[in-house]
């Protein structure tokens, strides 16, 4: 399967599953984030006008931040996620799954002048697909990575009683596919659903008369409904 | 063990885990004392039925219940909390400086590539003045030399001070963005960093060789003499950290270049921690002191002096005793 994800064991022995996001959202969560940043430049220049010498060096200070403390800000006080990363849905994380670091975030932020290079973060881009985990140099250097955030667990939703067991092992990845595919039956055509439980009519005995419906109850066999 | 009877046996412990965490992922947690100091071991049992889950191939909802547990008991776990204050300040005062002596072959060379151009610029325009208009257009000389110009000055008034304070900004955003990108660029194996330095160093030349040429001295000098100790200093250190991401990438010894960036990155960092600090009381002594015409040149001078002793002392000696003592565990 083509999937980007990759497991990071805990030092505990867990398992940790991490999905670097790609560049499409990251652009857009930069581009949301560039636009925030612009509203607040203007804020500051108005607001700071009228105050003479304080306003102009307070104004020069803000500037300032924003140019490059901004990401640093939402890495340190909110766990990685800018208001654009918010809406996106991305957070960013060391490497190896933990909250980022104030070394590592101010790191990854100073690094954007060269990624910026040399223009509109072409250097970055090249970066990002020249590695698996859609790194630009500021990330390789600080060994961060910006990844999806997992969806919150929830208990699969099938529309069939009852439940069945299959007379052989299942792989976790097996068993996974068979309650994707009772889930999003409801989606699909009738026909469709028939035509793909069917490929595993073998599995389910030749005399079985709806193979849809024994799957969503295999399917409810795994999940533990009973 | 049948999963049905692993459930059994184990799925409280799992649920008071996830209760744990509900209430530890609230903005404002309230939790007993106990039950932080049983987190760590729930989370180990967690993350050890997962592990057992996974290779008896139990059910993947089971699987994937237990495994969003442990990505949410990481995640509180290695929280990192904000650093105490004293950390820093401990830093700053001893772990810099030692920092900087580690690396002092670069600080050297960093130094080197700044100043040298710079001595050569002002020595060169001595000759032939007109150099300066190789670096600088007309206009921008013209406004050096009318900012110094001792026939513009009022001696013995000092600016305004709401003027200090607008320039104090301007100095804090001007200095630092220009030592991040002497920093950051380094790591186009350093080439960004040796442009930023010979640049700096050459404008700096001159300026100082033509205001010097045209016998400005009394007000030039008097003005840089002493922020000059921490911002040039600064622009240093970062060079040299810009300097060090570029070496690791050249020459990475016997890690991938890759990992060798990283390891480089993680002192080059700390190195900018101490220098935006040096350009911070750089940009307050330029705004307040520096600027300050109602003070004799004589006292500049001896308060500059005062400051460039007040670096060296704080680069060469600070924390040496606490260095010197790791340097003797190393070798042992």
């Amino acid at each position: 399967m083509l999937d980007t994800r990759y497991a990071v064991e805990t030092p505990e022995g867990g398992e940790l599953l991490l999905h670097p996001a790609g560049i499409g959202p990251r652009v857009l969560a930069y581009l949301i984030d560039l636009l925030i940043r612009g509203l607040l430049f203007l804020v500051l220049a108005l607001g700071l006008g009228w105050a003479g010498g304080l306003g102009k060096g307070l104004a020069a200070v803000g500037f300032f931040a924003l140019e490059w403390f901004y990401p640093v800000f939402f890495d340190l006080f909110k766990g990685g996620v800018s208001p654009g990363k918010k809406r996106l849905r991305l957070r960013t994380v060391q490497d190896d799954g933990t909250p980022v670091t104030f070394g590592a975030s101010l790191l990854r932020n100073l690094l954007r002048v060269v990624d910026f290079l040399p223009m509109a973060y072409l250097a970055g881009l090249a970066t990002m697909v020249c590695n698996g985990t859609f790194k630009r140099l500021g990330d390789l250097a600080a060994g961060t990575l910006v990844v999806y955030e997992p969806d919150p667990f929830a208990t699969p939703q099938i529309d069939e009683a009852g439940s069945r067991a299959l007379n052989l092992p299942l792989s976790t990845e097996e068993q996974k596919q068979i309650i994707a595919f009772a889930e999003r039956c409801p989606q699909l055509s009738e026909e469709r659903a028939r035509e793909l439980a069917a490929q595993l009519s073998p599995l389910l005995g030749a005399q079985e008369p709806d193979p849809v419906r024994a799957l969503k109850q295999v399917a409810n066999g795994l999940v533990g409904q009973r | 063990m049948k999963q049905r009877a692993f459930e059994a046996a184990y799925a409280d412990e799992w649920q008071t885990f996830a209760g744990l965490l509900d209430a530890l992922e609230q903005p404002r947690p309230q939790v007993e004392p106990a039950d932080y100091a049983q987190f760590t071991h729930r989370y180990r049992r967690v993350c050890h039925l997962q592990a057992l889950a996974r290779e008896r191939r139990y059910s993947s909802y089971l699987v994937e219940q237990l495994q969003d547990l442990v990505r949410r008991g990481h995640q509180q776990l290695y929280r990192r909390r904000p650093r105490r204050g004293g950390a820093l300040v401990g830093f700053l005062v001893r772990g810099f400086p030692a920092l900087v002596r580690a690396e002092a072959r670069l600080f050297w060379l960093a130094s080197a590539l700044l100043y040298l151009p710079a001595l050569g610029y002002v020595l060169a325009i001595q000759v032939a003045p007109d150099l300066v208009y190789n670096l600088m257009p007309p206009g921008q000389v013209t406004r050096f030399e009318q900012m110094y110009d001792p026939a513009n000055r009022v001696l013995g008034e000092a600016r305004e001070s709401a003027t200090n304070l607008a320039m104090f900004g301007f100095y804090i955003q001007n200095n630092i963005s220009v030592a991040f990108r002497t920093f950051a660029t380094g790591i186009a194996g350093g080439l960004g960093t040796l442009f930023f330095l010979l640049f700096n160093g050459l404008l700096f030349g001159a300026v100082a060789g033509h205001l010097t040429v045209l016998g400005y001295t009394q007000t030039f000098f008097p003005f840089v003499v002493g922020h000059g100790s921490f911002e040039l200093t600064a622009i240093v250190i970062a060079g040299m950290a810009g300097l060090k991401l570029g070496h690791s990438l050249i020459a990475p010894g016997n890690r991938t270049r890759l990992e060798s960036l990283k390891a480089a990155s993680r002192v080059a960092i700390r190195l900018i921690y101490g220098v935006i600090l040096m350009l911070l009381i750089a940009a307050f002594i330029e705004a307040f002191w520096s600027s300050n015409g109602a003070l004799a040149p004589g006292l500049k001078y001896t308060v500059g002096a005062g400051l460039w002793l007040l670096v060296a002392a704080y680069l060469g000696l600070s924390g040496r005793s606490r260095s010197a003592r790791a340097g003797g565990r190393h070798g042992a």
